[in-house]
């Protein structure tokens, strides 16, 4: 019993970071109809900002951990802004497939970018908040997990706030309706569009930073497997859908989990992870809470 | 073929050593010691070419950037001497960026483009698979400096190392588990995307089962996964004593804290895939009392040790040379012993030659070549204690 317990905790723990990421993925594709893969590097750059910031907070502090946390968002917020000006702007009349070429492009520009810039070699992320391990009878949970999930709701009930309650949120919900109806009630769709990347960029930073957090190794081929996983646990939730996002990534670091601990399948967790993407997209292709009147942004 | 013959034609620096051109393109004779070659390059002594495949960049690194280190240290020694039989050596190496697929590319280069006469490399068993594939079909040489999976040396006649092969070391640790640690009941962690840790594993539980021990649970993951959690978890309900990492220093590390993380405080202990300065950087305070076997230890008295110690920091900014680079510094001197004995570079001489050492003394200890190609030599063990590695012990083969 403790151990499905332990198991649970961990698979929870693993599926907030993915949640994190996936919420990124969600919002771009429901504001403009494409998948950013980009967004799983710029979580690899938000990491190493965090990496090369840590230095300069106090150590083992909790501010110190979140001045890391803002920095690092602030950071990947401007690239995810500059990102969109320039490779997606100049297509956004061209037909998604190009976007979406192109956003591998970016991609690969970014991991290969980031080896040249900070060689392939796997770097120990530090202790950025203080750390403890807590335990309840045989089960064992450290702060760490504990943050990630509390700094996951918080951004997770910020986003619906924004989006709910802003104009700007109104306005990026408008843009998902009806972009030209959007721009002739008076909206201005370039600024919602580079507000949503920014948006969905720092949402990787910080996805970035908690994963680092519990897995302390970064290098510039990080992003790819936590990144194509969050989308997987996209379209698990229902891409489009803010909490279909938060659902699917819970969902998807559990059953991972589970299947990491069994003895004979241990390797499968990723082909499980896939395999779920292909059931999702080919039994209830808008995903667990995706309809197609659910309100999208 | 024309296309090759002009290419080494204009090249005749290369010429006096690639045997492979010997069809297309007189060349001069490898024994003339001053044959001026009209290309304009430094061949006035005539030169032997030697070729390294490694892991420079990538998750291997600091293996690869080790063990290159030590080949250069002795190709620089070697050649301030006075070269070998009155030749320079000309070091010719390459990146695979520790991807699976490069190396293959890569010996191909060395061989067919510089001409290489041997092939030195790689520190990870997969890699040293695919360019003893190469090495083996061209003939030429290849010494691995430090795969220890014995499918390597399988690959062919032509495959040698210097280094001594995980059966050797699976025992070794089973031995250690057995009587330092005094475990009975071990948990195993196997990376299923690595050679070396399958095989690692399998003559460890083999060798360990045998002197009644118990394999209490085993795990499986892939190199590069993160979380590790969910399979400690379940190891953590079978009670071991200790938990032995067949695995590479990066998951080594992160596992050991996650299991720390988890309240899981037994021993971990592992193989010659842990020796890197990321062990204890990654790891922590959770290294602490953990143990790995590897091939030398810098703290060794052995004069031959504290010489070459002494040199490596000279060359390279005070760093204290780890087992690869002891290991690519001896493979350099293992190869320069053979071309002395044969009298040159000619196939299959060389390879009789290097086949036939005995008792060659490198700093990683007296080496003798098996029937196999594989050295034989004794192990150490390493203890890290507040995020140093101490020598422990010396088990013989």
């Amino acid at each position: 019993m403790s151990e499905f317990l332990q198991q649970l905790v961990n698979g929870i723990s693993l599926g907030a970071i993915y949640a994190l990421i996936a919420l990124g993925y969600t919002m771009v594709y429901g504001v403009l109809r494409f998948i950013n893969f980009a967004h799983s590097d710029v979580l690899m750059i938000g990491a190493f900002v965090g990496f090369y910031a840590a230095p300069y907070f106090p150590k083992d502090s909790f501010f110190g951990g979140i001045g890391v946390l803002i920095v690092a968002m602030i950071v990947c917020a401007i690239m995810g802004i500059v990102i969109e000006r320039l490779a997606y702007r100049p297509l956004r009349k061209s037909s998604t497939l190009n976007v979406l070429i192109t956003a591998i492009g970016v991609s690969l520009l970014l991991e290969n970018g980031a080896q040249l810039l900070f060689s392939a070699k796997p770097r120990p992320f530090p202790q950025i908040f203080p750390s403890q391990a807590l335990h309840f009878g045989n089960m064992v949970v450290s702060t760490n997990q504990i943050a990630v999930l509390v700094i996951a709701i918080l951004l997770l009930g910020a986003l619906q706030w924004i989006v709910l309650k802003t104009k700007m949120g109104t306005a990026m919900r408008a843009l998902s309706f009806n972009p030209i109806a959007a721009s002739l009630v008076g909206v201005n769709n370039d600024v919602v569009i580079s507000f949503t990347f920014g948006l969905g960029s720092a949402l990787a930073a910080a996805g970035g930073i908690l994963y680092s957090l519990n897995y302390p190794s970064v290098d510039p081929y990080m992003g790819i497997m936590p990144g194509l996983k969050a989308f997987v646990a996209a379209v698990l939730g229902g891409i489009g859908n803010i909490p279909g996002a938060a659902l699917g990534g819970l969902v998807l670091g559990v059953i991972e989990t589970f299947v990491g601990g069994s003895e004979r399948f241990s390797t499968w967790r990723d082909a499980i992870a896939f395999a779920i993407l292909i059931l999702i997209l080919l039994v209830r292709p808008a995903g667990l809470l995706g309809k197609m009147q659910a309100e999208k942004v | 073929m024309k296309y090759f013959c002009a290419k080494i034609v204009s090249a005749v620096a290369a010429v006096a050593v690639f045997g492979m051109a010997a069809g297309c393109s007189k060349s001069p004779s490898n024994s003339a010691p001053s044959a001026g070659g009209g290309g304009g390059t430094a061949a006035a002594g005539g030169e032997i070419i030697v070729g390294e495949f490694a892991s420079l960049t990538g998750k291997e690194a600091t293996f690869g950037q080790s063990s290159h280190k030590g080949t250069v240290l002795a190709i620089e020694e070697i050649n301030a001497a006075g070269g070998v039989l009155g030749k320079k050596i000309v070091h010719k190496f390459d990146d695979n960026q520790s991807k699976a697929g490069e190396s293959a590319t890569v010996v191909k280069k060395l061989i067919a483009r510089d001409g290489a006469i041997a092939i030195l490399g790689e520190v990870a068993s997969a890699r040293s698979l695919e360019g003893a594939d190469v090495c083996q079909k061209n003939k030429i040489p290849m010494i691995s400096p430090s795969s220890t999976n014995p499918s390597v040396t399988e690959k062919g006649d032509y495959i040698f190392r210097m280094c001594f092969i995980d059966p050797f070391q699976g025992t070794v640790m089973a031995q250690f588990a057995k009587n330092t640690l005094k475990a009975k009941r071990v948990a195993v962690l196997t990376d299923v995307a690595q050679t070396y840790s399958v095989g690692l594993a399998t003559y460890f539980k083999e060798k360990f089962t045998k002197d009644g021990g118990t394999i209490v649970a085993e795990g499986n993951f892939s190199s590069g996964d993160k979380d590790f959690k969910a399979q400690l978890t379940s190891l953590k309900s079978s009670n071991p004593e200790a938990i032995f990492l067949p695995c590479y220093y990066t998951e080594a590390a992160l596992i050991t804290r996650q299991a720390r993380d988890l309240g899981f405080t037994v021993p971990t202990f592992g193989g010659d895939g842990w020796e890197a300065p990321e062990l204890v950087t990654i790891g922590g305070k959770a290294m602490d009392n953990t143990y790995y076997s590897t091939h030398y230890s810098p703290e060794s008295t052995d004069p031959a040790v504290v010489n070459f110690v002494k040199k490596f920091k000279a060359r390279f900014e005070n760093e204290v040379p780890d087992a690869m680079a002891a290991l690519g510094y001896d493979s350099v001197y293992f190869l320069v012993d053979a071309i002395k004995r044969a009298g040159g570079t000619e196939e299959p001489k060389l390879r009789d030659a290097l086949a036939a050492t005995k008792d060659f003394a490198g700093v990683t200890g007296k080496t003798v070549m098996d029937a196999n190609r594989n050295a034989t030599k004794p192990a150490v063990i390493v203890k890290v204690v507040d995020g140093k590695f101490k020598y422990d012990s010396t088990i013989a083969p």
